[in-house]
This record gives structure tokens, sequence and C-alpha cells, in this order.
């Protein structure tokens, strides 16, 4: 059960701004997508499973079509030469898209500070929630999604078409007609 | 029960000349041979009758800048499960030509530890069905466990390394 | 078995120029069982030829993970390499720990008290155990049967507890020191250990059990499929269940015992035919038999100290180091990493989830190793993944590589 948003009630009608509506719908059915590589992967397990459930959360078809999903969660160590794959699971998602890069791997390298390893997933795509820990506790990832609902709640109906969201993914070289 | 004492004697009796440098470190005998002898060497000790070296338990190489002419090693453990008993076997190779057979034919699992030699110090194994990269990207063109070359990555720009201690 | 198809004459001048046989009009497809594997196993690439929904032959990419463990490991001192080790097998990483403790005390020459080894012994059982959960629950969940899985992960919970008694961390934990543990079981730790392994755990066990073990789905799925000879498993270098799953019963701690494995009785688990359906077994018989190696070290844990005192590489007590001078100066030398090691070389395997995971340290006298090389289990019988999926379909390929428990971060180290 979620509270409802500010609105103007009536008898059998309820009164409300569009992007307040979609804002709470879509805040509530996020569906992830578990890019588990490493470790995180295995507290994202412990997130499933029925102690710390994530399902509560409206996070409860986890799927690994990049299609269907809207919030992309990238646990573990992402290394150069995944990076492409990430990148192009990232176009292949349809707006609104979310990232949540998982674990300190995700975020800035973590520990490995190597030849191999990306330091951070932030160079290749952009990210909304970075979320510490290593690997963080699934207290902390339900924290990362629930600020992922946030951004949902609030988020303006235009911004994906915006100036300013163009701009940010033109930084990354993801153009439009490279969306598939 | 056969201990390192009655190795030494079989493999130092059959190979004389070919195998020396015999050392013992924490109970595991090993004894360098010439890249040539390799497969003969081997192919003894997991024939033999008595000594049966049935699994060959790992591959790796090793990189000593400091040996002149003979930089580049490539061990070899084995292990006899009958008999309880590890061997390790260690070939020297110039760092300009290291070139050494391939275990292959005898053991197939040394497939991808022989490939992972090669992706790290650039060991060339002949006779190996598919040598190439095959943990770092195919298009690098440095073999990085060597000791010259850094741990981290030269073009990263968001680690300033006066701040990181190096 | 990991070359794609080559040569291919589609003609007959073709098929005597390139000197193969002609091959049919085929109509082979591509699939691509990717990087993004939706069986959260961890991550390589495997490009399927298929004829129809057969396979006929794959080409494997592994090193998606690659975080060059072994160079980092020529920087750190030894007791930060610890850390490193958690990350191989994150599923069981205490037993990955205590391998490491174990070599460097070959190295250094020390012996650890009986206390210390018992307690390891106790932590590697109940990582072992964690292990075979989550892979035979995930055998599960990639056939189709979601709540086995929700079942054993409510056991690893309480498995995480009784870590975070001890370390302070759920799942990397970086557990023991080298020269014994950082700290004694205490005795919520104790009483968890017991709940755990007399009441709750064979409980749930038998019941997880229960829904596979004579299933009729399950069963048809996985008997029969990637069937693996006792000659091949030799040949590929498998270790672990897998291999005992072929029916050759090597284990490490009955071949070469450590940390006081000879006090213990316990049975090796073998299998028949080494398809799928006995590795699973396998693996479950050996929960059973690592719940009793814990029943027995619980029950006839001797007295005295956790670690072994050895002041030039185990930290002194906090108190006396505020009192003591000498320990004052012990403490100082071994953060700063003013303490040497001796030069020699030395190779330690312990039985790791999966299989031998050994370790083969050159020291040269520093505070870092001069050349630390991990003998992964995983990297060694993964390879024999294209042929044991030869011949098959893509639904008996996923089971194959679930029951091989392949862990990225142990393949790609």
């Amino acid at each position: 059960m979620t509270e409802a948003p500010p609105g103007y009630e009536g008898p059998g009608f309820f009164a409300t701004s569009l992007d307040k509506l979609i804002g709470v719908a879509r805040s509530n059915s996020l569906w992830p997508l578990p890019f588990a590589t490493s470790c995180c992967g295995i507290e994202f397990m412990a997130t499933m499973g029925a102690h710390y459930d994530i399902s509560r959360f409206g996070a409860e078809r986890p799927s690994f079509s990049p299609r269907q999903s809207d919030v992309l969660l990238v646990m573990g160590t992402i290394a150069k030469k995944m990076a492409p794959v990430v990148k192009q699971v990232y176009l292949q998602m349809a707006e609104p898209r979310w990232v949540v890069a998982v674990g300190a791997c995700a975020s800035s390298g973590g520990i490995f500070d190597t030849y191999s390893v990306l330091q951070g997933i932030d160079r290749v795509i952009p990210v909304d929630v970075y979320v510490p820990g290593c690997p963080p506790r699934p207290e902390q990832i339900l924290d990362g999604l629930m600020q992922v609902q946030e951004l949902a709640k609030n988020e303006s109906l235009r911004r994906r078409n915006g100036e300013e969201y163009r701009a940010l993914l033109e930084s990354y070289n993801i153009l439009e007609k490279d969306d598939r | 029960m056969i201990d390192n004492q009655r190795l030494v004697e079989e493999i130092g009796g059959h190979f004389g000349e070919k195998v020396y440098r015999f050392e013992e470190n924490f109970g595991i005998l090993g004894f360098s041979t010439a890249p040539e002898n390799l497969t003969e060497v081997v192919a003894f000790l997991k024939d033999h009758p008595v000594l049966k070296f049935n699994f060959l338990t790992d591959i790796t190489g090793v990189h000593f800048p400091d040996n002149e002419g003979a930089e580049l090693c490539s061990v070899y453990m084995m292990h006899s499960w009958e008999n309880r008993i590890r061997v390790r076997i260690k070939v020297f190779l110039p760092i300009e030509n290291p070139v050494v057979p391939s275990l292959t034919p005898l053991f197939k699992g040394a497939n991808w530890m022989e490939r992972e030699a090669f992706d790290f110090y650039g060991i060339l194994y002949t006779g190996h069905p598919n040598l190439k990269r095959i943990l770092n990207m195919e298009d690098m063109d440095y073999h990085p466990m060597r000791k010259e070359y850094a741990l981290e990555d030269p073009t990263r720009r968001d680690k300033i390394d006066d701040l990181f201690g190096r | 078995m990991t070359e794609k198809n080559t040569l291919i004459a589609r003609t007959q001048e073709e098929a005597l120029a390139l000197n193969v046989p002609l091959q049919e009009e085929n109509n082979y497809t591509t699939l691509n069982l990717g990087p993004t594997h939706p069986a959260t196993h961890g991550i390589f690439q495997n490009i399927l030829t298929m004829d129809g929904e057969r396979i006929v032959s794959s080409e494997m990419t592994v090193g998606y993970i690659h975080r060059a463990f072994e160079k980092i490991a020529e920087r750190r001192p030894f007791y930060q390499i610890t850390t490193l080790t958690d990350r191989m097998n994150y599923c069981s990483s205490p037993i990955n720990n205590m391998g490491w403790h174990m070599t460097v005390e070959k190295l250094l020459e020390i012996t650890v008290p009986k206390r210390a080894q018992y307690i390891r012994v106790i932590m590697m059982e109940l990582a072992r155990i964690a292990d075979h959960l989550i892979c035979s629950s995930i055998m599960g969940v990639d056939t189709g049967a979601f709540s086995g899985f929700l079942y054993v992960m409510q056991e690893r919970e309480k498995i995480y507890e009784i870590y975070e008694e001890m370390c302070g961390a759920r799942l990397t934990t970086n557990m023991g020191r080298i020269g014994g543990m950082e700290r004694d079981l205490s005795p919520t730790a104790i009483k968890k250990i017991k709940d755990l392994v007399y009441h709750s755990l064979p409980k749930v066990f038998a019941e997880f059990e229960e829904l596979f073990d004579r299933n009729r789905i399950f069963r048809d799925r996985t008997i029969g499929v990637g069937a693996v000879s006792r000659e091949m498993a030799m040949e590929y270098g498998f270790t672990g269940p897998n291999l005992r799953a072929a029916g050759i019963d090597y284990d490490v701690r009955v071949m070469e015992p450590y940390s006081s494995y000879e006090d213990f009785e316990f049975d090796i688990p073998v299998g028949h035919n080494g398809d799928t359906y006995d590795r699973y077994k396998v693996r479950n018989a050996e929960v059973w038999e690592s719940i009793k190696i814990v029943r027995q070290a619980i029950e006839n844990l001797p007295e005295g100290p956790y670690y072994a005192d050895e002041e030039h590489y185990y930290l002194p007590p906090k108190h006396s180091v505020y009192h003591n001078m000498e320990a004052l100066i012990y403490h100082f030398k071994i953060v700063m990493g003013e303490i040497d090691a001796p030069v020699g070389e030395v190779y330690h395997a312990v039985e790791g989830g999966n299989g031998e995971l050994g370790f083969y340290l050159i020291s040269d006298g520093g505070r870092a190793p001069f050349r630390l090389h991990f003998r992964r289990p995983c990297f060694i019988y993964y390879q024999a993944f294209g042929e044991m999926i030869k011949g098959g379909t893509v639904s008996d390929a996923v089971p194959i590589m679930s029951s091989l428990n392949v862990i990225a971060g142990e393949l790609d180290a």
C-alpha cells in the first residue's frame, strides 16, 4: 500500500495531476535487470530471498531482457572487456530507465585499481544512484532502490525528451540513432 | 612408499644429465629440464608403472628479470594420487625466444593453463591447438604480468597518484 | 573442442581443394549464450553453433571479469592479500582465506594451536555448506523450481549471522589472521552454530532434498545429461565434487590433511556416471558430511589459545600494546610492513567448494610476494564444458553449467 498523491477527492472519483499519478505507478513497480557479475550479485540474491524481500518494493519480476525492465542494477566489477556489453544492454532499454551502480567496483573500480578493470561504470553509461559497500548489505541495496523510487516518483514526464537529458546522453556518445 | 629420494633416483637414473637442479621446497621435489626434453619427462612420469603421476595440477609462468638468458620460467606441477606425492618441473626460457612444447597431447587440461601463461608472460607453446589470449582483451599488445609493466592502467584520469601514495 | 566450424566445403571442387569431406547444405545457426547470462552464474560467453536444436560446437570466451589478482598480489603485503582471496570464490570465502593463511604459515613455519585449527575447520565446513546450498538451489531455479532457493537462502542467512559473529562481514569475510584467528568463538556464535547444525539445517535441507530428489521433471532434465567419464575427468584436471561425481574419490582433506582434518570422521560421497544428477547428489551428500564434521568439531573443541604466539607475525593484543614497549614495537613493525618474510617457494592446496584450490607462492624476502599464483579449480574444469554440451540441446547446456558450479570470480581471477 502506498500513499496517494495530493489531489481532489470526491464520491467515486479522485483527481490529481497526471505526472504525480504516473510517478506513483512507476515508482512502485520498478522491474530490475540484475546485471550481476561478481560478489555483489550474491548479496542481491540474498536481497531477493525471503529475509530481505525485494518484491515488497515492487521489484517482483527481475527480468533479464532489457526491453522489459526499468532499472539496470549493475552489481559487481565491470572489466574493460565487459564495458561494451554494459553499454549495449543500456542502449536496448526503453525509456524511462534508471541505472544503479551497486558496490564499490561498479561505482569507481573498488579495490581493483588495475589495467583490466573499468574504474566505475559512469565511464560508459550515465548512473542515477551509487550504492557504496563491498559488498553492500541488503539493506543498503534496498535503500538504493528506494532512492530510485524517489527519483521515479518526482520525475517530470517531459524530462526524457528535454535538452538536459539529451546533452547528458551525448556526453556519453549515446546518440538517438543508436537506440534499438 | 615412494618418497622424494626414490623420485630423484628414478628420474635422475633414467634421464641422467637432462634433468638438473634438484631441490626440495617444503616437501615438494622440484627439478629443471630443457624445453626439448619436457614432453619426454612428463610422459615418463605419467606412464611409469610405479610412480604413476596421473594428474597435472597446474601450469604457470614466472618472470625473473635478473636471470640473464633464463628470464621466463614455465612451471609444471604434477601429482600422483596413488603414491600421494607431488613434483614440480621448471623449464627456464630466454626472453627473446620463449618456446616450449605444449602438453596438450598428454593432458587435455593443459589447454587453458598454457593459454593463461601465454597471455600473462608471452611463453609460446608449440603444438597448442588454439594459442590466443584468454583472460585479457584480444587486442592487448603486451604481456601484463612481466615485471616491467605497471599494475595500474596508465590512461586513467580520476585517480591522482600523489593522493594514493604512488 | 573449443574451435569453431572451420573449413566447410560446399562444392565438390572445394572439397578436393581443401581436402575435407563435402558438407551438404547445412543450416547451422549461431546462438550467443552471451555474457549477460540469465542464470546469474557469472559472466562467460559461449557462441554455440546449432543444427536446429542440437549443439554442434561451441566457442568459449572467458575473461569478462579479469581483475588481475596475481598482479595485485605482487604489490600487497601478505596480510592484505587475504582480502583478495575473499573475492575469488565469493560463495565460500572463508575457505580461500584459511587456505591463504595456511600457505603463509607453511612458509613462515608457524604452527597454529589446536583450538584455532578446530575453529578454522568449523568455518571452512560452514562455507562449504553455504557454497553447495547455493549451487543446488540455483540448479533448481535453472530447471524452473524457484521455491527451493527461498528455503535454502534462509539457512544461508543463518550462516551469514555466524560469520558476522566471527569476523563482522557477511560475504567477503577476511576471516582469520596469519597465525590463528582474530577472535575466539563467542558463546553466541557457539549457540548459533549448534542451533544450525542440530536443529534448523537438517530439517530444511531434508525438505529441500524431498522437493528435488524424486521429482520427475528434475530427474528427466538431469539424469544422463552432461556425463563425464573418469578418464575424461582426470585428463581435464577436474577436482572436487565434479570429479567425485565421475567416480574418483580424490579429496585434498583426505589426501594431504591440513588443519586437523585427520581428527574427524567423514565419508567421501562418490557418484557413478558423472552426469548432472550425480553432481547434484554428491553436493547434497557433502552437505550432510560437513554437518557431521561441524558437529564433531563443536563437541570436541579443545581449550587453549586461538592464535600462535609469534610476535613477529601476529598482532599483539591491544592491552599489551598500550603497556608493554616490546609489544608496541612489534605492532608498529607489523603494521608498517617492516617485517620481511623468508625466501622460499611453497605450494599449498585446500579443498575448496569446487575442488583443489592451490596457492603457489614464491617469496624473495620482501614484504610482498615475488609471485603468487592461484590454482583455481573452476578455470581448469570449465575447459571441458564445450565437450560436455556437444550433441545436446540448449536446455541441457544450462543445467550442465549450473551443476558444474562455475563461479566467475574464481575463473577469471
